[in-house]
């Protein structure tokens, strides 16, 4: 009676062990992950954290740089330290301590500081796919992040300091898929409905058991017939109304699929067309000239323009994906089908012209597959490229952060915060101490001097106020380990986010306060 | 109960606490009104504060470490689970060889291992098996919990603990603050309750997502999803053909391959597509997406305002912390509004309308007592106080007598149940540890006795 019961597929031990994170960035995106190495500059407690956020879920590998050794008050705030590591290589402590965690990756560390690197092995850094620093001086910060900018290694610094932590991405362009949108919207195309579509719904009668968008469709019609300017989609609330009540005059009583139809007009409509960032992209260089160099995101979005422009009329490939709708089986399947085979097409269409481009760079066939093709059509309308800036350009006269600072009170607190943990990175590099260290009160004054001449140098009168310069000396460098915790959970996130090129990293600059429990995204 | 202190002297004159002491023995200009910079702040971390964490899971294991670090000396937590294989990705306490170990022990003796300074005392139990003498112990607690029904328990019982003064006010000293965290793939939220002062976790009930349920008809003849025909074979399928003669077990590989197997060939009969084994993994144990990442922040978050709490450096966050970063990094917060009308915390009974007395029957109540958002309850148990002063038991599912005895009642109105306007009923349920107590308010004027 029953087909021959297929064979339970028993999950791989690696696949158990990640299932719960898999369920969101899936098996490509673990993959990607499990390809990735990333370099961990400076042992502290924002770094370890970091790093611990990117070994438990299994990134192929880390090197620690740092070339200081373990003293007692290391052990405070950093858990990947301990007393038998006592005068030895931090960095070796901590990669032991951090490898320790996960079998499945790769440890490595360089007992040298970031300085010697930068002098004498300036290479170095570029095999990594990211590096991750913290808590430097301001002379090491700009060498070091200008060095990764020209070999296009992207660096995420972050600060801990006392109540404040801050996160800094700094990346020349991160293309992105799959940016998981929160609240996706179903493109439907019940205005402008393809062949397929328009044939299926000829020909089936709507009654109580259809999908509600049949339902949908038939008044929308009745609807359109109304229109005096034949437009063909309620695109505001009054005629959003219009349409619900022509359906609600139909409707017989306990029909639930015209319940969901009428439900569904807020939505059913307005997607499909070609959003500002995808406009973007279609009108970047990158997109416009191809090389041989090209990341393939590019050859997929050339690819996607002309079919769009083409062949679609202007519109976006289908994606293909319709939510659930109450109805009986067959008619549900039998229009999920219709829109399946809709997308497959699209997407084939667009395969093709990608194999156009490949050959005309002279690049073989397989550097871009029918699957990465169909994930990217599927994504049209939420793609999106980011293109950062150089961390040393907020040091200098065109800096987007002072109108953010004037513009904006709530924000304003935390903006004074990012500048002086700046002022104090600049005192760390003057003054060869830490402010703070011993009295608080007797390196204010250094601090102010040094903000307000930062500030002028940036073209501004504007001040730091005293209460937060106090605060910042009050700290006298320490690093609390739960703002470390904060900051790395939130920053080994972004590393994440990068390697795997699914959902938003920061555009550029988060910046947290502990005290008020704060925190805001700028870009700098 | 007296917990011998770690090591003090290790902890207080080492230069191990050297960055803390910055901050606990100097003035600043945003610090708390009443905070006093000053050497003891660290002692009393070290050597008098008692902080409870419960759960050792994705968030207990960060809080472990986040409090041991920010210099408490004493910790306990409580845990009634088994370290799984899915654990290893984010709680990073445990390891492969630790799989079926309890949590709250061998989370324990990692911290204990690694920071020399903090004592942590593990308890392999559920919430349920301490009374009021064993929460009464502690300073504050932390809670790190991923189950609804758990969190209001713990939240009962610290309402249960106040004492009130004779002019209604709460006796200070009664109160024992929950800082609470939770999260769910990438988003989270931490939050502040000072019981009787602050929005509890009953008076936001409305704030948990609501479980995704199909209904049976779908499941049953118009299946259109492939969690439809895992449902299909969950509540259908498993107790008609009864294939290992056990109830289903979400953790048998066995049970999971043999539903997976039955629910292919069902979509394959409705040609519907996507059964996956993870798919119907998550179905059946309703699995719920974790990082690494989000347990950090979140646990973090806690941690700081325990940290705040305990030590006054600096005002508690008022009072409730959204967290996501899905999309860059957002963070949002703000006052959770105690409500007026909360069973659990509002101190005086909750009116129950009901519309007419004569047509509500008691398993209507029930299921109102259920479904509504405002009371979210399990299986309530009622009791009541008849006109003539006995007590009598209306409905109770979970002892058998008793239900057999008083299922009859379900069907019966409150009027033909004796039950007058303004009566009080006595609601006990597991989401509670003591009784609620519900005013029943008639709208209509008439009642008929039976």
């Amino acid at each position: 009676m029953s087909s021959p019961a297929p064979k339970s597929p028993e999950l791989s031990d690696k696949s158990k062990k990640y299932d719960r994170q898999i369920r969101l960035w899936g098996e490509h995106g673990q993959t990607l992950l499990e390809a990735a190495t990333v370099c961990l500059v400076n042992v502290t407690a924002v770094g370890c954290e970091t790093a611990k956020g990117l070994v438990l879920p299994g990134i192929g590998g880390f090197t620690v740089a740092d070339g200081s050794t373990v003293k007692e008050e290391d052990l405070g705030n950093n858990f990947f330290l301990d007393a038998s590591y006592i005068g030895k290589s931090k960095a070796l402590a901590c990669k032991q301590l951090l490898q320790e965690l996960n079998p499945d990756v790769n440890g490595d560390y360089v007992d040298e500081s970031v300085d010697y690197l930068l002098e004498n092995r300036p290479n170095f850094f570029d095999s990594f796919d990211l590096v991750i620093a913290s808590n430097l001086n301001e002379k090491t910060m700009l060498l070091l992040s200008n060095r990764l900018w020209e070999s296009n290694v992207p660096l995420l610094y972050c600060r801990s300091l006392g109540m404040m932590g801050t996160i800094r991405l700094q990346i020349r362009e991160h293309c992105i898929v799959e940016a998981h949108p929160d609240n996706p919207q179903f493109d439907l195309r019940l205005d402008q409905p393809f062949h397929a579509l328009q044939e299926h719904l000829n020909s089936t009668e709507v009654t109580s058991k259809v999908p509600w968008l049949l339902v949908l469709f038939k008044y929308l019609r009745i609807w359109q017939k109304e229109q005096p300017d034949g437009h063909k989609a309620p695109n505001n609330y009054k005629e959003k109304n219009q349409l619900r009540e022509v359906i609600r005059k139909e409707m017989k009583a306990d029909e639930e699929n015209h319940e969901e139809a009428i439900k569904a007009v807020n939505t059913a409509f307005g997607a499909g067309t070609v959003p500002s960032a995808l406009k973007a992209i279609f009108e970047d260089e990158a997109c416009e000239l191809l090389t041989k160099k090209s990341n393939i995101f590019w050859i997929m979005a050339k690819a996607l323009k002309s079919f769009l422009i083409h062949d679609n009329n202007g519109n976006l490939p289908l994606p293909g994906v319709l939510p659930d709708m109450t109805a009986n089986t067959d008619s549900y399947i039998a229009l999920q089908n219709i829109y399946r085979q809709q997308a497959l097409q699209d997407a084939d269409q667009v395969y093709h012209k990608c194999q156009d481009y490949l050959k005309q760079l002279s690049l073989p066939p397989d550097t871009i597959d029918e699957r990465s093709v169909r994930l990217f059509c599927r994504e049209a309308a939420g793609l999106t490229v980011m293109r950062g800036t150089r961390i040393a350009e907020e040091y200098e006269r065109n800096s987007r952060l002072l109108p953010l600072m004037e513009e904006n009170e709530v924000q304003d607190n935390l903006t004074a915060y990012n500048f002086a943990l700046r002022a104090y990175e600049r005192f760390l590099s003057e003054c060869g101490h830490i402010p703070g260290e011993c009295t608080a009160e007797q390196d204010i004054g250094r601090l102010k001097t040094i903000a307000g001449k930062m500030l002028g140098d940036l073209g501004t009168h504007a001040t730091i106020s005293d209460d937060v310069l106090h605060e910042i000396c009050r700290y006298g460098g320490a690093e609390l380990h739960a703002v470390s915790a904060f900051i790395g959970g939130c920053a080994a996130q972004e590393v994440i986010k990068i390697v795997t090129k699914q959902y938003k990293p920061i555009d550029n600059t988060f910046i947290y306060n502990a005290v008020s429990t704060e925190s805001v995204t700028l870009k700098l | 109960m007296t917990v011998p202190s770690p090591n003090p002297a290790l902890g207080l004159h080492s230069k191990r606490w050297n960055g803390l002491r910055h901050i606990l023995e100097r003035e600043g200009p945003f610090c708390k009104d009443d905070f006093t910079a000053s050497a003891d702040n660290l002692d009393f971390l070290q050597t008098k504060s008692k902080v409870l964490i419960i759960g050792a899971g994705g968030l207990g294991c960060e809080l472990l470490k986040d409090l041991a670090l920010m210099g408490f000396g004493n910790l306990h937590v409580i845990d009634m689970d088994t370290i799984e294989l899915s654990n290893l990705n984010r709680q990073f306490l445990f390891r492969r060889t630790d799989i079926g170990a309890s949590k709250a022990e061998c989370a324990a003796r990692f911290i204990n291992g690694r920071v020399p300074t903090c004592r942590v005392t593990p308890h392999f139990k559920k919430i349920q098996d301490f009374d009021e003498s064993f929460y009464q112990q502690f300073h504050l607690i932390v809670c790190g919990l991923d189950s609804i029904v758990a969190r209001r328990w713990i939240n009962g019982m610290l309402l249960s603990m106040l004492r009130y003064e004779d002019d209604g006010t709460i006796d200070a000293s009664s109160i024992v603050p929950m800082i609470d965290g939770g999260t769910e793939g990438f988003k989270g939220n931490a939050r502040v309750i000072l019981p009787g002062f602050t929005a509890c976790i009953e008076c936001t009930l409305d704030l948990f997502p609501p479980q995704v349920n199909y209904p049976l008809c779908t499941i049953a003849n118009t299946p259109r999803l492939p969690e439809h025909c895992v449902e299909y074979v969950k509540l259908i399928q498993w107790d008609k053909e009864s294939p290992f003669g056990v109830p289903l077990d979400g953790d048998d590989p066995q049970h999971i391959g043999w539903i997976y197997e039955r629910a292919v060939e069902r979509a394959n009969e409705f040609n519907i597509s996507g059964i996956t084994y993870r798919l119907v993994q998550g179905v059946i144990k309703h699995i719920i997406p974790a990082v690494a990442s989000t347990n950090a922040v979140i646990a973090a978050a806690c941690a700081l305002e325990v940290f705040k709490m305990a030590t006054s450096c600096y005002d508690s966050m008022s009072n409730y912390l959204n967290f996501n970063d899905l999309d860059g990094i957002y963070t949002y917060t703000y006052e959770a509004e105690k409500s007026e009308g909360c069973l659990a915390c509002s101190n005086k009974p909750q009116l129950l309308p009901i519309e007419d007395a004569n047509t509500t029957t008691l398993e209507d109540v029930i299921k109102l007592l259920c479904d509504s958002p405002r009371f979210q309850l399990k299986s309530p148990a009622l009791t009541t106080v008849m006109k003539d002063g006995k007590q009598r038991t209306l409905y109770m599912s979970t002892v058998k007598s008793i239900e057999e005895a008083t299922r009859k009642n379900l069907t019966q109105s409150l009027g033909e149940l004796g039950l007058q306007d303004g009566q009080q009923l006595t609601v006990t349920d597991p989401t509670s540890p003591t009784a609620m107590t519900l005013q029943l308010k008639y709208q209509a004027n008439e009642v008929e006795m039976s």
